[in-house]
């Protein structure tokens, strides 16, 4: 409310002391906090932990790919009477895949990446005391924390979770006839995404006004680091979609709750002839996609909006192209909303629908390639720094290329006939969005964790946790593709029902081995991160001598962000190595240029 | 060999533990620069890394091709599939070049120009004629794949029921089995619905349409060489998707509507099954059953039955708990063959009038 109207105020007259008339509680601080740098701290809390179960859930059904005969006591440990003796049910191997899907999607890499960077980076890099509502933001994260824990629940369940795939297509996930988990586990997964929506569309709206309306002056849009035009779009695109997911999920609420029809027609299952008639599924899946696709570049963008800031801040060297990559980020986002169909082209939908959708998804191709090349190009003669931050943004450039690739594959209606739902599809958006987002989030939190606690994270366990985790996401997903080009499907419990696939059982063991080692690297950052938070070596103010705004705030947090005025910006954020005509720099034995320094005498801005 | 495997992974993640310790270790007891900023012996080290990591990507692609190649699904069955393997090529040989290319580019950079503290980057902040080349680049080369591929998908997915004489088949899938139903001599299907199923009607077709009375109803897909099949797709439950990869086709079955898909079968299940690839890869795949059948034996279970090549068609679609095992024999023979078989089976109507006489 007064919010924007506060942060103005604050901005005009700079002896306001924030200390004074915010009565800090231990609850206000911590819990209910409106501070849009506790929120991110939170968002990202929540987000490893909703990691740490996502990951683990995959590592029990890789266990059970690559030893189908195997009997291990862990399943009965964890998974109850669906693990039995040690054996795993069928259905709940397929509510693993489910909630794996749904957790890593949502949980950590929409929620987890995009609401801790947008809520910790947005003020602080635009030059803003807070967000324009700090009252919705603690809204949107509490509402967030509230689906988390429904969703966690919902695994409790004596059915069963939802296991209808992540997708959650009816009639699977409207009959619990069909399937255990489509009875209250299905429920309640409707019920927490209804809440995540509501969460994320709070956090959107939010993360656009702030960054039109609180921007401090100089802070022209063409000034905006990149992170910030990635989080602003990303925001745009889950304005429009996620209502749509919504909608989506009221109507299947209604078939499953209220006898309607959307997506159900003539269907005979246990003995019986069901009421409906006229609904389809096909609908289902436009509704569902119409989100679905635009939520890969949710996933994404963000992270390459944090790769791109931490890229050329570690090399050292202005972002290539920054007008191409702004728009290579509008056009991606615009053609986001227009490429869902592609996940359909076997739907049974018009085929003709199927020519246009290839149309415009191999037409994606085009702004990720610019992107690609101006990361490597951004490299080239940079003063690389090799800190672990810079590491993952290389890996993650390096993971968008290989899933890339094979996205023109998989884009192509006719190419998609053969692979589509087989393993290949797997390997291609592990690497594309699962694995990139991933890096984009490490990354972020190894750049950002001077800001958000004051403490260094350990370089070296950070080498460490790249390299081993850089390796086994290849050694995971890069043999992955040709179990694929078998025409293995994916979503199967065993392949030993199939004699035919008995050759691919090797490459299962080898995959899941990796999949272990890749896991418990994981524990290396967050024993990193745990310990870092406590024991780690104070920060500086600035430690990788960045230019943007957020670094010229102190290091204690404050509320408010910058203790006097707001600071004034004078040129975009990407003045690194910017040299005099005389080849000096342009402040002398310095190689980088603040936002918030004015031109120098004799310097020149350049238009980019 | 599980167990082994099981401890190289426990020995590897302890030795990942160890060193962990040990790094860290290191790090302290070196107190001279505790920044954790990345320092120019970082920077050589992670630099000479990057380098050592894109060998590791080439050599994890080429032993994937090598080793992998006998994944590669054998010759197509089916004649678009010609069509379709040769655009997979094409697809493949491009992005290959590409990952090869960018691949190289972007690790060799990170450890050439891997810093140093009298270095200096380059300012070099943008390059209109760069960009252009790049963008027009893949414009181009996507526009050829774009046309090439539209032009397969609309002769795969144009179905012309005049044409030729095809083969009316009706697939019908249910939690978690398939039925293939024959259109019988008037070669046109018998309406059908779910709320017609009864008794030994389990695909719930229409006894007041005659069209129906000579469908014939069968649970393994005997196809005709060389004759253009049509199928007809309807499911009574749950969305599943009919995949038959050896013919390079799949299609979604949709409750509450009917979807098609049609392909020609080019080689018969005896061609397939002698071909030099299919006997090679049913070597390896029979030569695993036995060394696992040794270790079944030695249990006191039953043996793996030796595995002879069949085509076969799977659902591909999650549909529940036994998705996993929801498939159907497919034969690809000689006209007459086919023909002898068909006649074979009883038609609708001969089963509703022997349920009727019971």
């Amino acid at each position: 409310m007064s919010a924007i109207a506060q942060a103005n105020d604050h901005a005009d007259d700079h002896a306001h002391d924030h200390e004074h008339h915010h009565k800090e509680t231990f609850i206000t601080k911590y819990i209910f906090s409106q501070d849009h740098k506790m929120i991110s701290k939170q968002y990202l809390v929540t987000g490893l932990i909703m990691g740490i179960i996502g990951i683990a859930m995959s590592l029990l059904f890789r266990l059970q790919l690559a030893w189908p005969d195997h009997k291990f006591t862990i399943y009965e440990v964890l998974l109850g009477k669906f693990g039995t003796d040690g054996v795993m049910d069928p259905s709940i191997y397929l509510a693993l895949v489910t909630i794996h899907g749904t957790i890593m999607v949502f949980f950590v890499l929409t929620a987890g990446l995009s609401g801790t960077f947008s809520n910790l980076l947005i003020p602080l890099q635009i030059g803003a005391r807070d967000m324009a509502s700090g009252f919705l933001n603690m809204v949107s994260y509490w509402l967030f924390f509230l689906s988390s824990v429904i969703m966690v629940m919902s695994l409790f369940v004596e059915a069963g979770p939802a296991s209808a795939g992540w997708t959650i297509y009816p009639p699977l996930s409207a009959l619990p006839q069909a399937i255990g988990g489509s009875g209250t586990g299905m429920t309640l997964w409707l019920v927490s995404m209804a809440i995540f929506i509501a969460s994320s569309l709070l956090g959107s709206l939010n993360y656009v006004v702030t960054v039109i309306n609180l921007r401090t002056k100089g802070m022209s849009m063409t000034r905006l680091p990149l992170t910030i035009w990635a989080f602003f779009v990303t925001a745009i695109i889950g304005i429009v979609s996620f209502p749509v997911l919504l909608s989506a999920a009221l109507l299947l609420i209604m078939d499953r709750s209220f006898g309607t029809s959307f997506y159900l027609s003539d269907i005979y299952i246990q003995g019986e002839v069901l009421h409906n008639q006229g609904g389809s599924p096909v609908l289902f899946e436009h509704l569902f996609w119409f989100l679905g696709h635009p939520e890969v570049y949710i996933v994404l963008l963000p992270a390459l909006g944090i790769t791109s800031e931490i890229i050329a801040t570690n090399a050292r060297k202005p972002i290539f192209g920054y007008r191409a990559m702004v728009a290579s980020i509008l056009a991606i986002a615009f053609l986001s909303t227009i490429v869902w169909g592609h996940h359909m082209f076997v739907s049974g939908m018009n085929p003709f629908l199927g020519s246009v959708f290839t149309f415009t998804t191999l037409l994606i191709a085009i702004p990720s390639a610019v992107k690609a090349f101006n990361y490597i190009t951004t490299l080239w003669k940079g003063n690389l720094q090799f800190n672990p931050a810079m590491l993952f943004s290389i890996g993650l450039v390096s993971t968008f290329i290989t899933g890339g690739l094979t996205g023109i594959i998989l884009g192509d209606s006719t190419l998609d006939i053969n692979v589509h739902d087989t393993y290949f599809v797997v390997a291609h958006f592990h690497l594309v969005m699962g694995i990139s987002a991933l890096y984009g989030l490490f990354a972020g939190v190894y750049h950002w964790f001077p800001k958000m606690y004051g403490k260094m994270m350990n370089k070296n366990l950070g080498y460490v946790h790249f390299w081993v985790t850089a390796i086994g996401a290849y050694g995971v997903f890069f043999p992955m593709h040709f179990i694929g080009m078998a025409g293995l499907p994916r979503r199967y419990y065993t392949n030993s029902a199939f004699p035919y696939f008995d050759d691919l059982a090797d490459t299962n063991v080898l995959i899941t081995i990796f999949a272990l080692i890749t896991a418990a690297a994981q524990l290396v950052f967050l024993y990193n991160f745990i310990y870092s938070m406590f024991y780690g070596k104070k920060a500086e103010q600035n430690p990788w001598k960045s230019n943007t705004l957020e670094w010229t705030t102190p290091v204690e947090h404050i509320h408010g962000n910058w203790p006097g005025a707001i600071p004034e910006v004078h040129r975009w954020a990407y003045d690194y190595s910017k040299t005099r005509e005389n080849g000096e720099y342009v402040i002398a034995g310095q190689d980088f240029v603040t936002q918030i320094t004015p031109l120098q005498d004799g310097e020149e801005e350049l238009n980019h | 060999m599980t167990v082994f495997l099981t401890i190289v992974v426990i020995a590897l993640f302890g030795i990942t533990l160890w060193q962990m310790s040990k790094i860290l270790k290191l790090s302290q007891l070196k107190s001279v620069d505790d920044s954790q900023v990345a320092n120019d012996k970082d920077n050589n080290m992670q630099g000479k890394l990057m380098l050592a990591f894109v060998v590791f990507i080439y050599l994890l692609t080429i032993y994937c091709f090598v080793s992998y190649r006998g994944f590669f699904l054998p010759e197509s069955a089916s004649e678009h599939g010609v069509d379709y393997d040769r655009l997979m090529l094409i697809s493949m040989v491009l992005i290959m070049f590409v990952q090869i290319i960018t691949q190289g580019l972007l690790h060799f950079f990170a450890y050439k120009y891997r810093g140093k503290k009298e270095n200096k980057a380059l300012f070099f902040a943008d390059n209109d004629k760069l960009e252009f080349i790049w963008t027009i680049i893949p414009v181009i080369v996507l526009a050829g794949l774009i046309i090439y591929g539209l032009f397969t998908w609309t002769d795969i997915m144009n179905i012309d029921e005049e044409e030729g004489d095809p083969l009316v088949i009706e697939l019908y899938a249910y939690q978690f089995d398939w039925r293939a139903r024959y259109s019988g001599n008037d070669n046109v299907l018998g309406k059908a619905n779910v709320r017609f199923i009864e008794g030994v009607n389990t695909l719930g077709l229409d006894v007041s349409d005659d069209y129906g009375k000579d469908d014939k109803v069968v649970n393994e897909l005997h196809l005709p060489v060389n004759r253009k099949v049509i199928f007809k797709m309807r499911s009574q439950d749950v969305l599943h998707s009919a995949y038959m990869p050896f013919f390079r086709a799949q299609m979604n079955v949709v409750p509450g509507m009917i979807t098609e898909f049609s392909y020609t079968p080019t080689l018969t299940s005896d061609d397939m099954r002698n071909s030099d690839a299919m006997v090679e890869k049913v070597e390896t795949i029979n030569k695993i059953r036995r060394e696992k059948s040794k270790k079944l034996v030695a249990a006191g279970d039953e043996a793996l039955e030796p595995y002879e090549f069949d085509y076969y068609l799977l659902c591909n679609k999650i549909c529940g708990a036994s998705h996993y095992n929801m498939q159907m024999k497919i034969i690809v023979e000689s006209e007459e063959d086919y023909e002898e078989w068909l006649k074979t089976q009883p038609t609708f109507g001969e089963q509703m009038s022997a349920q009727a006489s019971n």
